[in-house]
């Protein structure tokens, strides 16, 4: 079992001033192209804002569209020294729903961990095909795809799983990634993400209810 | 088993046939067979030769290997009757 | 200001505060991002008084480097791996002509089979060829090594190239805090550079020139001796960027647990790593200690020797080998260490072209060392069975 509560780590943190030594660990999966990278590099530069130490690195397989990709996130509240690809993470974000079939996304995934994936069906149909009981895993799904489409046109769902993460996990806060987001985006994409950021911050929030 | 490695790196032809990649994309092509006339010209622009026209009984019209096919778009876009559609796939309708 | 940046960017902002006059560049994964940076801030007119040309290929580079360096410019360029290896036969001449040129090297694998990932194969081809090397850990200390690069390199005592080796994908390629350098600083510490001797219609020279046998072997010695004074030099110049920066990297080595009786031996961006391990295992009861060689070349020996007088085992992680022998790293610890040590040596070459070495695989050796698992000589660790065949 894990030996915290992820969802109720940033309490946790602001509330004892930042003492508990924890090493929080993200795996992102999805496909060249959908800004897999991006998502974990946004998600640490929004981290690092709330005042915690971030690390976030690709790993590069065929750097092709369309090939599936892993990118891994890590936040803790002391200088990261770990270097190594990420095997047992806390949470697993999934960017496209097909990768589901092709790649174990929950492989060394800890027990009680999380996953929240962009899955167009139920998350009940979702366990049932990654076999999510076996780890006790808490499931969210979200479908990004649709509203990557809805809001921006193309089924880029990078921005949408980081505001359904920072919804489900309330590591960062919603304006923070805002923020960050304004910063990484230009002109007319900057103003589109921050709302589909907020549109996905919100939906997590209450399925995570 | 122990894991087979060839001397110097080798690699003989055609490995890349395992090497599915039909999962990639988001669209797939389709081709509308009436329409079709069988010119070829997708088959020669197709960058992963995936596209190919193959003789029926009836006529002959292009196939498209759904085992390679990226959904890139380019065959229907150099199509001169239309003929060929992209259309996205069954996952991700919204 | 601290700041998330990628490696690549943490290296380009570095480098512009060093403000070089020539920058030239091949791109090669996964060195590009530094010099697209640069290419960038170029094109935006934050590169005052310098000039940036692109290469048709490294060994152009190099000499561009070399020809721009000899008139007397402070220079920069990027590479790694075959790119590398290209520039080597450049490299060697610019060492040979005392050159101060700067190179930051994305350590990568090399070919044959072909590689983009990370291992140190390429630094130690350059091993031999009088060009200072400095591994580094993380993103700050790449950030942080360039200014002391150019100022040790830069040194009347030393000038001779200098290389900075940090790890690609695993450094380059990673979002972290980086304390940004504020101009100021790196201005104070940093003074303009006066070249010795430079390409000029005033006082004409001719650099790097022919010598008969009865002349030669004097100005290999001379390196030899600029290397020597290189390791004072270097151990001042750390400790002045210390004190101006705040960020104190240690000197030619870095000593963790100094009376522990079992030491582990790594370089560059593994080190991070080893030190949550080395923790770890001291809390099981294993008293393991660490050193992190920072400096590569000139060879530390003076310090290694009193470091590790009283270990018992020594175990190195080596990411390269010497084809027919073993780990560089190792082979030229044992050679430093004779007569001053004996202590078993456990050479391990592990995480050769980007083969992960997660934490529990390096813990697991360390301890099976300390145990008497493992016993002392040399091996790879981390690969799976295999048998050659023919297609």
């Amino acid at each position: 079992m894990l030996t915290y509560d992820p969802i109720d780590l940033y309490l946790r943190y602001t509330k004892f001033g930042g003492v508990i030594s924890i090493l929080i660990e993200v795996r992102f999966h999805g496909r060249g192209g959908q800004g897999v990278v991006t998502a974990a590099d946004i998600l640490a530069i929004a981290a690092f804002k709330e005042g915690y130490y971030t690390l976030s690195f690709p790993m590069f397989g065929a750097e092709k569209r369309g090939t599936p990709v892993v990118s891994f996130l890590r936040i803790s509240n002391e200088p990261i020294v770990e270097r190594d690809e990420i095997y047992t993470p806390d949470y697993v974000v999934v960017l496209d729903p097909s990768v589901v079939g092709v790649v174990n996304v929950v492989a060394g995934l800890k027990n009680g961990g999380v996953v929240i994936a962009n899955y167009p069906k139920s998350s009940e149909e979702l366990r049932k095909e990654i076999k999510a009981e076996v780890m006790n895993a808490k499931l969210y799904t979200i479908n990004a795809t649709k509203i990557a489409m809805e809001m921006l046109g193309r089924p880029i769902t990078n921005t949408v799983m980081v505001g359904a993460f920072a919804g489900a996990t309330k590591l960062v806060k919603l304006d923070t990634l805002v923020e960050t987001i304004k910063e990484w985006f230009e002109g007319d994409l900057a103003a589109k993400n921050a709302q589909v950021v907020e549109k996905a911050y919100r939906y997590m929030e209450e399925v995570c209810k | 088993m122990k894991l087979k490695i060839y001397l110097g790196a080798s690699c003989p032809p055609l490995q890349s046939l395992e090497y599915k990649t039909g999962d990639w994309g988001t669209m797939h092509a389709f081709v509308d067979k009436e329409k079709c006339t069988g010119c070829k010209i997708c088959e020669q622009y197709c960058p992963d030769l995936c596209i190919e026209v193959k003789e029926f009984e009836d006529k002959k019209h292009a196939v498209v290997d759904y085992n390679y096919c990226k959904g890139c778009g380019v065959c229907a876009s150099v199509c001169p009757q239309g003929a060929i559609k992209m259309e996205l796939k069954e996952l991700f309708k919204v | 200001m601290k700041k998330v940046v990628r490696g690549f960017y943490a290296v380009a902002h570095s480098v512009k505060l060093c403000k070089p006059h020539v920058i030239c560049a091949y791109p090669i994964t996964p060195q590009t991002e530094i010099v697209e940076n640069l290419a960038e801030m170029y094109a935006n007119g934050e590169l005052k008084n310098c000039e940036y040309i692109t290469a048709e290929s490294e060994f152009g580079a190099a000499s561009i480097l070399v020809g721009a360096s000899a008139a007397g410019a402070r220079v920069f360029s990027a590479t790694c791996s075959q790119g590398l290896i290209l520039m080597s036969e450049v490299l060697f001449n610019a060492a040979g002509m005392r050159l101060p040129i700067v190179i930051v090297n994305t350590n990568r694998a090399l070919s044959a089979p072909l590689s983009i990932w990370n291992d140190h194969q390429d630094s130690m081809v350059l091993r031999d060829a009088g060009i200072m090397q400095l591994f580094v850990e993380n993103n700050q200390e790449a950030h942080d090594a360039v200014p002391q690069a150019y100022k040790i390199a830069e040194d009347k005592r030393v000038l001779l190239p200098f290389m900075v080796c940090m790890d690609g994908f695993k450094l380059t390629h990673a979002y972290e805090p980086v304390d940004l350098l504020e101009e100021e600083v790196v201005d104070a510490f940093l003074p303009p550079y006066q070249p010795q001797i430079y390409l000029t219609t005033k006082k004409p020279v001719a650099m790097g020139c022919y010598a008969l046998p009865a002349y030669y072997m004097e100005f290999r010695v001379a390196m030899q001796q600029a290397m020597e004074r290189a390791k004072s030099v270097m151990e001042k110049i750390y400790k002045e960027w210390a004190e101006v920066s705040g960020r104190d990297w240690g000197g030619h080595i870095v000593v963790e647990y100094p009376d522990a009786k079992i030491f582990v031996v790594a370089m560059g961006s593994l080190v991070g790593l080893l030190r949550k391990v080395v923790n770890d295992l001291r809390k099981e009861g294993i008293d393991v200690g660490l050193i992190k060689i920072r400096t590569f070349r000139p060879f530390p020996v003076e310090n290694l020797r009193k470091a590790l007088s009283n270990a018992e085992k020594i175990v190195v992680f080596d990411r390269s080998v010497s084809f027919g022998y073993e780990g560089p790293l190792s082979i030229e610890l044992k050679s430093a260490l004779y007569k001053y040590s004996s202590a078993d040596f456990y050479s391990y070459i592990v995480g050769l072209g980007g083969r992960d070495m997660p934490k529990d695989f390096l813990a697991g050796i360390i301890r099976d060392v300390a145990n008497g698992k493992e016993k002392p000589g040399v091996a790879f660790k981390g690969y799976k069975e295999f048998e050659e065949v023919i297609p």
